[in-house]
């Protein structure tokens, strides 16, 4: 008798490979429950009944495909979320690059900048933000897109300046924005030193040397073998006493790089390179 | 194969608004030699402090933790969701977690949970919906039907908020509806069976 559990298994085992030998993107070791989640739901959306039906589009239809992968990677985050980490980068992992002349960072898997734009507006408040050179990567070209405007919904900005207040924030957060309609859009002063480019963590490679990595909630959507090349790939990226800041429920503790990080904040996920 | 027969795995709880109350209730019946995992959405504020975990586990028997990923469920282990994420269950029956975007407006939801659990566990899983203002576990539910799980809804009139009950009731059906305080024994019974 047919199973049709692994019959599905099969159809996603065969999209996935489609969407890898045709199209470069490689979903194969991402963690299968919220990918089949997400698989489903296009399908429904598609109006298929069957997840193989996805492969044609994925073979011959650049539109259809290109509307797939952008809906392969939307998460919900807001500026200053996780308010205790943003505090302890401004006052225990930011301090330590005021006597550099040149501060590089990368913000892996940035999405739509929310987390970025945070950063930036930390540095500018405590007077580094000139020396910085931010590179805010994703793989999701719509999501850079978004990123690259800076502009948010209104009715979302009432969660993040209580964020920035808890954050430590000392100034008039409404000072970084204007709004326009219903959105508001970032200052060009606040977006200057970012360079939104398109990276993929899962087949691309080093370009840099960084002081700081910035990749939160982007691991766990990894199998471990996808998180140990990612932790190789920031490894190779990051200074001696580099930091590296991941989700606050993300860790190193599966990753063979654990004994070359120091535990600088345990609670806020915040590792130091030996 | 009865019902009772059956050997299940785990336990997937839903709860949302009076889900404190209903936790405290049902939780700590569980004994010590348990035999399932379980695992625990409770719908609350995406940027609070997670203080159920360390609230049930002093008043069980079972070890109460906050759900970490890629961690493998393990029986007599009760997981609790993190606030501002889904929890979901894989194949090889450990835990994700993902900053997806809200479902039923929560994050994290019981419809994702369920659903993964489903597909992981099949017919060895048994899903509750509990009290809540709220219709997520509805859809989730049936699928933990669909597959040949056991489904456990909380009497809507024992439940704070009764919506969510209802409702699980109305677009799942259950195999069992039970005031709040049977939930726990019941359970307690199953997890006996080996």
């Amino acid at each position: 008798m047919k199973n049709p559990d692994k019959t599905e298994q099969i159809e996603i085992d065969m999209l996935l490979e489609t969407i890898y030998r045709q199209r470069g993107y490689d979903f194969r070791n991402y963690a299968r429950a919220s990918l089949e989640r997400r698989v489903r739901t296009q399908m429904d959306s598609f109006g298929l009944k069957y997840i193989s039906e996805l492969i044609p589009y994925m073979l011959y239809d650049d539109a259809t495909f290109d509307s797939f992968l952008r809906n392969m990677s939307i998460t919900v985050t807001d500026m200053f979320r996780d308010p205790h980490f943003f505090k302890a980068l401004r006052t225990q992992v930011i301090p330590n690059f005021a006597a550099l002349p040149y501060i590089k960072i990368w913000c892996a898997g940035c999405a739509t900048g929310e987390e970025v734009y945070s950063l930036a507006i930390i540095l500018k408040e405590v007077g580094l933000y000139d020396r910085c050179q931010i590179y805010a990567t994703d793989y999701n070209t719509n999501s850079l897109d978004i990123a690259k405007n800076g502009q948010y919904p209104l009715d979302k900005m009432k969660q993040f300046i209580t964020n920035y207040n808890k954050a430590g924030g000392n100034k008039i957060f409404g000072d970084y924005y204007h709004a326009r309609y219903n959105f508001v859009k970032l200052h060009k002063g606040i977006r200057e030193k970012i360079v939104f480019s398109h990276h993929n963590l899962v087949s691309d490679s080093v370009f840099g040397e960084m002081n700081l990595i910035l990749c939160r909630n982007v691991l766990i959507y990894f199998n471990q073998i996808l998180q140990n090349r990612v932790f190789t790939l920031f490894n190779e990226s990051l200074a001696n006493g580099g930091f590296l800041c991941l989700g606050t429920r993300e860790s190193l503790e599966f990753s063979s790089l654990e004994p070359l990080y120091k535990k600088e904040l345990v609670k806020q996920k915040i590792f130091r390179k030996k | 194969m009865t019902q009772q027969e059956k050997n299940y795995k785990t336990i997937v709880i839903g709860v949302s608004a009076g889900g404190l109350e209903a936790l405290s209730t049902i939780l700590p019946a569980l004994p010590q030699d348990f035999s399932m995992a379980v695992a625990v959405v409770q719908h609350m504020k995406e940027d609070g402090d997670n203080y159920l975990p360390e609230y049930l586990n002093r008043k069980c028997r079972l070890n109460v933790l906050e759900a970490k990923e890629k961690y493998s469920l393990k029986s007599g282990s009760i997981y609790i969701a993190p606030p501002g994420y889904h929890l979901l269950i894989e194949r090889d029956f450990t835990l994700s977690l993902t900053v997806d975007p809200p479902v039923c407006y929560s994050r994290p939801s019981i419809d994702v949970l369920f659903e993964t659990a489903a597909d992981a566990y099949g017919q060895s899983l048994i899903g509750v919906v509990l009290t809540g203002a709220n219709i997520d576990g509805s859809k989730g539910l049936k699928k933990i039907r669909k597959k040949g799980g056991l489904a456990i809804v909380q009497k809507p009139d024992t439940a704070e908020a009764q919506a969510m009950p209802s409702s699980a009731i109305e677009i799942a059906g259950a195999d069992h509806i039970l005031p709040l305080t049977g939930i726990g024994p019941f359970l307690k019974e199953l997890g006996r069976i080996k």
